[in-house]
């Protein structure tokens, strides 16, 4: 039996069943994660590019731009436990994206800037379920948020929005990132609670 | 470039003595992907994602991820090239 | 497994709060009594752990402010959108009770060989530094080089002020805000700063660094400019959030 601190609570509120996952706490704030030094790469030299199809698929910064554009308003769960309500995001949808690329896969291995990587299958990020956003809130992404663009993947565990991304490459087989190779699920549903391996 | 959200080893002795039993900052270790060996104390640490990332503050190559369930904890060292330890006095 | 309570590892002790004392507006210290606690050396740090009526925990490190053999004694920061140091800052009284384990770390240790010390802190990065004052020898010259705010943020003011003299020299920097007529440094710590504390390389002063990533990493590259070897400097990086 640990020892209760008198007067602790912790910094958590509930927030709305219907939109707060189980073990889940709200915040106000954005809390900022990373693994490692947050990249900058010059817009100039930022491609997003997709592998694994007939032929490979690229686009520049400014062609990227070019694409056609949504704007999501959705709620984030981290799987740190917070979660955020009604985040307003721009960006492209993967319906688009994948819709431009000949392919048969099943599941996508996402790369980003500075060696990050998650894995997601298609049937979780097609059908106005996934979109690269660049624009969070009104303004151009934040590094710190993953800026120039990231994954926003908004029904599953945050760590699958991954940030900093540069395309994905397209697979027959889940292929573990780099959280799931290491004792987090595979796919994340922070609905059924699925923080780790075996949840 | 500020980065303030980078440790250093220091910041892993007390998950690294729950796990190991053993004071680890003061471990030499060597890099797998340049060769560099450097004490874990002066190792980058990240501990605000999912799990804490430990780089090589040369090549910053990933040398182990630590993620920590509330009942297991997961540990990739595969980084690492090799990890030295003192024996105790 | 019974009985595999290996040397050196870590168990949660009770800690009862046994006194307070407010260093700053934003920062305080805590006086604790552990049963069990083993001791520690000038350097290190201890782990805190606060258990609300449902169960939620919360976890942080927190270096240890007294000397070695001293009653116990944390400072903590308050940090604004922190979860434990407010509660360690504002809500903790004499008799409450949380967790704590350690001592941990043992790169970031001070051994007094009669040596030079020449210690860089950075806000509370002062703390563990302050163990290493406070569990130094009459004969061990030491000088500090402290960096805060403004002159109200200074941690140890008064203790610092009476421990300043021949042996233990106290060099200050404002970085924020300086009241009229002050005579120490002005700015953030830079090389030039530095060059005129620090001792010259060749009398191979132990020397330890504590403070924010920034801070840490411009005394480091400062030192190693002056001829620091790399290996000499001993550092210890705290990070701005969690709190």
């Amino acid at each position: 039996m640990p020892q209760i601190s008198r007067g602790f609570h912790g910094r958590r509120s509930e927030g709305p069943s219907d939109r707060i996952p189980p073990g889940q706490h709200l915040v106000d704030d954005f809390p900022v994660l990373s693994a490692g030094p947050t990249p900058h790469t010059p817009l100039d030299e930022w491609t997003f590019t997709i592998q694994g199809g007939a032929e490979p698929a690229s686009w520049t910064w400014d062609e990227f731009q070019a694409l056609p554009s949504e704007e999501i308003t959705t709620d984030i769960h981290c799987v740190t436990k917070w979660s955020k309500l009604d985040t307003v995001w721009k960006g492209v949808s993967l319906d688009t994206l994948l819709g431009l690329v000949d392919h048969d896969a099943g599941y996508l291995l996402a790369f980003c800037d500075g060696g990050y990587t998650t894995n997601l299958p298609l049937e979780h990020v097609t059908d106005g379920k996934a979109w690269i956003a660049y624009d969070y809130d009104g303004e151009a992404l934040e590094p710190e948020h993953g800026g120039p663009a990231r994954l926003l993947v908004p029904h599953l565990y945050f760590w699958k929005s991954a940030k900093w991304v540069r395309g994905f490459r397209l697979q027959d087989e889940d292929e573990p990132g780099f959280w799931e190779s290491n004792g987090y699920h595979i796919l994340g549903d922070p609905w059924l609670e699925q923080r780790y391996w075996g949840d | 470039m500020a980065d303030d959200r980078r440790l250093d080893g220091n910041a892993i002795g007390g998950m690294m003595l729950e796990l190991f039993g053993v004071e680890m900052t003061t471990a030499t270790e060597v890099c797998r992907t340049c060769g560099t060996a450097d004490v874990v104390a002066r190792l980058e640490v990240y501990m605000d994602a999912p799990g804490t990332v430990v780089r090589c503050a040369h090549c910053k190559a990933v040398l182990m991820r630590i993620v920590r369930g509330p009942d297991r904890t997961w540990l990739d060292l595969s980084g690492f090239r090799s990890i030295e330890l003192r024996s105790p006095d | 497994m019974a009985g595999t309570a290996v040397l050196g590892r870590l168990t949660w002790l009770v800690a009862q709060v046994t006194g307070a004392v407010d260093e700053t507006p934003r920062v305080r210290t805590l006086l604790l009594e552990a049963d069990g606690w083993p001791g520690h050396r000038a350097g290190q740090h201890l782990d805190v752990r606060l258990t609300a009526e449902d169960g939620y925990q919360a976890e942080r490190s927190y270096s240890i402010a007294s000397a070695p053999g001293e009653p116990l004694a944390i400072t903590i920061e308050r940090l604004e959108d922190g979860e434990v140091s407010p509660y360690l800052v504002d809500e903790a009284r004499d008799g409450d009770t949380f967790e704590v384990r350690g001592p941990i770390g043992g790169y970031f240790v001070w051994e007094d060989d009669g040596r030079p010390v020449f210690l860089v802190g950075g806000g509370s990065g002062v703390v563990p530094l302050m163990s290493m004052i406070r569990s130094s020898s009459e004969s061990t010259p030491i000088r500090l080089l402290y960096s805060s705010r403004t002159l109200e943020d200074v941690i140890y003011r008064q203790e610092l002020d009476a421990r300043a003299g021949d042996r233990v020299e106290v060099f200050h920097t404002l970085t924020r805000e300086q009241p009229p007529g002050w005579a120490g440094y002005a700015r953030r710590i830079d090389a030039e700063m530095l060059r005129e504390v620090a001792w010259p390389s060749a009398e191979q002063p132990h020397v330890f660094v504590c403070g924010s990533t920034r801070f840490v990493d411009v005394a480091a590259d400062g030192l190693v400019a002056l001829g620091y070897e790399p290996l000499s400097i001993r550092t210890e990086r705290f990070g701005a959030t969690g709190g």
